[in-house]
C-alpha cells in the first residue's frame, strides 16, 4: 500500500475555522433558546396559543359564570350517589 | 523550479469572511443604540430577555448588510474603501451573501418577534427592508439623497430597542430617531469631501459629485442646524435631564462650530492641508452619537428631572 503524503492546504485551515465557527454559533443559538424558554416559563408568561380547539384558559374571563349546585356531587351509581339516596 | 497548484478553483471562504459580510462596524452602533433604547424605556425588561433583543436586532442589521453586499458587489469592487469585501475579493460568492442575507433576514424578525414582542419583530422586519431595497436597490444610485432617506435604516435601531420594551412608539423613540437621521447626512457628507474620487469612479451620485463641493458644505451646515434643536428637545422629556442637557448642549455647539469651519473653507485651503478639518469634523461626527447616546445611559441612571 502507498502511503500518500497528508498536506495541509491552505483550503483546509479555512474550512476548518468555518466548521469550528459554525459548531460555536450553533451550540450558542441552542443556549440562547434554552435560556429565553427558562425566562419565560418561570416569569409565567401566557405560552398557551391556538390549538384548533378552544382552550378554557385562553378565553376571556365569563362575568356571570353559570350558578353552581349548591351541594356535592356524585356520578350515579358510584357508592358516593347511593349514599346520597340513601340519607333522609 | 515552477510551482504547481493542482486547484485554483473558488477561493474557499474562512468563517471570519461570513461575520465581515455582517458589517461588524455599523453593527457595533445598532447594537449600541438599540440598547440604550430598550434600557432607558420606561418599561423594564428582564435582563436575559433584553440581551437576546438586542441581539437579534444587531443580527437583522448584519443580515442586512450581508443583502446590501450582494447586490453592490459590483460598485464595491471599483471603490478603493470596499474592494477587499469578502464578495468583490472573491472569498465569498454573490449567491453565498444573498442566501446568508435571506436567512438571518427570516431568522432574525422570528426571534425578536418570540423574545421581545412582535411589533418590534415587524419593526426590524421593516427596516432590513428599508435599508436592502429602498435604499440600496432603488436610492443609491438614483438621487444625491440617497444617504438622507437611507439614513433612516439606521435611525430605527433604537426605535425597535424602545418598541422591545414599551410595545409601541413614543415621543422620545422618535426623537432618538430624529438625532440619527439627521446627524447622518453630515456624517456622510463630510466622509464624501474627502473620499470623493471613489465615489465618481463607482458612478454613485454623491451630492459631492452631482452638485460640487460648495453645495454639499453648505449642506453640512444646514443640516447641524437642524440636527440641534432634535438633539435638545430629548432633554426636556421623560428620558433627558440636566446631565444630558448639559452633555448635547457642548456637544451641539462644537458640531454647529465645526460645520461653520467647513463652510467658510474653499476647495483650495482644503486640499492645501489634506483635508485636515473634514477629517476632523468626520470623526467628531462618530463621538457625538455615541456621547449623546451614552449620556442618555447615564441619565437614565442618575434619574431624571
Amino acid at each position: 500500500m502507498v502511503m500518500l503524503p497528508r498536506v495541509e492546504h491552505e483550503l483546509h485551515k479555512r474550512r476548518r475555522s468555518r466548521n469550528i465557527g459554525l459548531l460555536v454559533v450553533l451550540l450558542a443559538f441552542a443556549a440562547l433558546v434554552f435560556g429565553l424558554s427558562i425566562v419565560k416559563i418561570t416569569n409565567g408568561d401566557m405560552m398557551e396559543g391556538f390549538d384548533h380547539q378552544p382552550r378554557a384558559s385562553v378565553l376571556p374571563q365569563d362575568p356571570n359564570p353559570p350558578a353552581k349546585p349548591a351541594g356535592p356531587v356524585a356520578a350515579p351509581g358510584t357508592p358516593g350517589a347511593r349514599a346520597l339516596e340513601e340519607s333522609p | 523550479m515552477a510551482d504547481t497548484n493542482a486547484y485554483e478553483g473558488p477561493a474557499e471562504a474562512g468563517f471570519g469572511d461570513y461575520v465581515a459580510l455582517l458589517k461588524p462596524r455599523v453593527m457595533s452602533l445598532v447594537v449600541f443604540t438599540a440598547f440604550v433604547g430598550l434600557w432607558i424605556a420606561p418599561v423594564p425588561m428582564n435582563p436575559f430577555v433584553a440581551f437576546c433583543s438586542v441581539l437579534f436586532i444587531a443580527l437583522g442589521g448584519g443580515a442586512s448588510g450581508a443583502l446590501n453586499m450582494w447586490y453592490d458587489s459590483d460598485i464595491d469592487a471599483v471603490m478603493k474603501r470596499t474592494a477587499g469585501r469578502p464578495v468583490p475579493s472573491g472569498r465569498v460568492s454573490r449567491d453565498d451573501a444573498l442566501a446568508v442575507g435571506l436567512a438571518l433576514s427570516g431568522l432574525s424578525v422570528m426571534m425578536l418577534g418570540l423574545a421581545a414582542n412582535w411589533f418590534a419583530a415587524g419593526f426590524l422586519a421593516f427596516t432590513i427592508f428599508f435599508y436592502a431595497v429602498v435604499y440600496t436597490i432603488w436610492l443609491k444610485r438614483s438621487t444625491p439623497q440617497n444617504i438622507v432617506i437611507g439614513g433612516a435604516a439606521g435611525a430605527f435601531p433604537p426605535m425597535i430597542g424602545w418598541a422591545c420594551a414599551t410595545g409601541g412608539i413614543g415621543l422620545e423613540s422618535l426623537l432618538m430617531f430624529a438625532l440619527i437621521f439627521f446627524w447622518t447626512p453630515p456624517h456622510f457628507w463630510a466622509l464624501a469631501l474627502f473620499m470623493n474620487n471613489d465615489y465618481t469612479k463607482a458612478g454613485v451620485p454623491m451630492l459631492t459629485v452631482t452638485h460640487g463641493r460648495r453645495v454639499t458644505r453648505r449642506h453640512i451646515f444646514g443640516y447641524t442646524l437642524v440636527l440641534a434643536p432634535f438633539a435638545i428637545w430629548l432633554a426636556f422629556t421623560s428620558v433627558g435631564g440636566p446631565f444630558y442637557l448639559a452633555v448635547s448642549a457642548v456637544l451641539n455647539v462644537m458640531f454647529i462650530a465645526g460645520g461653520w469651519q467647513i463652510l467658510r473653507r474653499s476647495e483650495e485651503q482644503a486640499e492645501a492641508d489634506g483635508y485636515k478639518v473634514e477629517k476632523r469634523y468626520f470623526r467628531q461626527s462618530l463621538y457625538y452619537t455615541f456621547l449623546h447616546f451614552l449620556a442618555l445611559l447615564v441619565q437614565h441612571w442618575m434619574g431624571g428631572w
